[in-house]
């Protein structure tokens, strides 16, 4: 007879969803700040939407130049899915105008947790997993 | 966002207009451990007849941005002379406690991660001074990793050329395909810097690259 498996106590966590319309009017910095804010009260934040390329960076350069100087802090584990995928030129014109209406690809989701808490974020382009830190 | 393309784009073609690109400055950029320092110094021991960094086990053993200038590469009869940038590998977490499992000491280690922070931002400063970029993943990891897709927009966003290699064909769990599905719009190599295999067709790459700058 097998022997059941014991589940580890998984330590606190929130997971808090951060709507697009929260950081449309706020410059690259003011976004940043705001996100990692979020993380560091050891939420898992799911946003709307994504970042711009250079925000992304951005965020990984603060977060990088955050480790070490704030205590436990280890970075973090980002994933943003998007529900357009590849498509052809005009499917992609079509998304961008789109996109331009609306400030920012809201068929995105991005997912952005303290290392502390989210041990790895697994995805391919069908499903992702959250694995988290016990 | 826009005035930076618009310099982008006038810098571009009053360079091209005036002046002949002296050496091309080909930057390696990915994900810790998969290889960008192998594949430099790959290219720069047979080109260059030196090694551009030291290459380890331990993830981000390239904690600095390395430069090997003048590195003038021979392929069919055609020579370009590039400036080769090797870089740290980007992540998005780094956690001393993790170079403990390569028996590295504690002190060491905190000082390896500090460095590794302080490499990581090094290397997304240097994505502006690119000519064009070779990514170097993994074959054996998922390409699905938000890191290379943050890396590839950044270069797209400053329409910078693009090449992506797929490293460690030689390992039985190398899957070229994977990275071939997840990046279908950019040209995938599989090499093994290791072993120095499928070099031809990275070079064949690179020269065609060199002419979307």
């Amino acid at each position: 007879m097998s022997k059941k498996k014991k589940l580890g106590k998984i330590k606190g966590f929130s997971i808090q969803f951060l709507p697009y319309s929260e950081i449309k009017d706020l410059d690259s910095n003011e976004r940043i700040k705001k996100i990692l804010g979020l993380i560091l009260g050891q939420n898992i934040l799911i946003l709307q939407g994504k970042l711009r390329a250079e925000e992304e960076t951005r965020l990984i350069g603060d977060t990088m130049a955050m480790i070490g100087h704030i205590n436990n802090f280890k970075g973090i584990e980002l994933a943003v899915i998007s529900g357009n995928g590849y498509g052809g030129f005009f499917s992609k014109m079509k998304q961008g105008l789109a996109n331009a209406l609306s400030g920012g690809d809201l068929g995105a989701i991005t997912i952005i947790g303290p290392a502390t808490v989210v041990k790895e974020i697994k995805r391919n382009p069908k499903k992702i997993e959250l694995m988290l830190n016990r | 966002m826009v005035i930076k393309v618009f310099k982008n784009f006038f810098k571009k073609v009053f360079s091209n207009m005036f002046q002949k690109k002296e050496h091309i400055k080909l930057g390696f950029y990915g994900p810790p451990n998969a290889g960008k320092t192998s594949l430099a110094n790959r290219i720069c021991k047979d080109f260059a007849g030196e090694e551009i960094g030291t290459v380890s086990k331990i993830p981000h053993e390239t904690r600095n941005v390395q430069f090997k200038e003048k590195v003038e590469i021979s392929y069919k009869g055609k020579q370009m002379t590039f400036k080769m940038i090797d870089t740290p590998g980007i992540a998005t977490k780094i956690d001393y406690e993790d170079f403990l499992k390569f028996k590295v000491k504690k002190k060491e280690a905190k000082t390896r991660a500090k460095e590794a922070t302080q490499g990581v931002v090094e290397s997304i400063k240097w994505l502006d001074d690119m000519d064009m970029v070779v990514i170097v993943l993994d074959a054996t990891e998922n390409p699905y990793n938000q890191v290379n897709i943050t890396i590839i927009g950044n270069l797209v966003a400053r329409n910078i050329p693009v090449l992506i290699v797929a490293n460690k064909i030689d390992l039985r769990k190398a899957d070229i395909k994977k990275i071939e599905a997840a990046f279908p719009e950019y040209d995938v190599v599989g090499i093994s810097a290791k072993y120095g295999k499928n070099l031809e067709e990275f070079y064949e790459s690179i020269f065609k690259l060199t002419k979307k700058i």
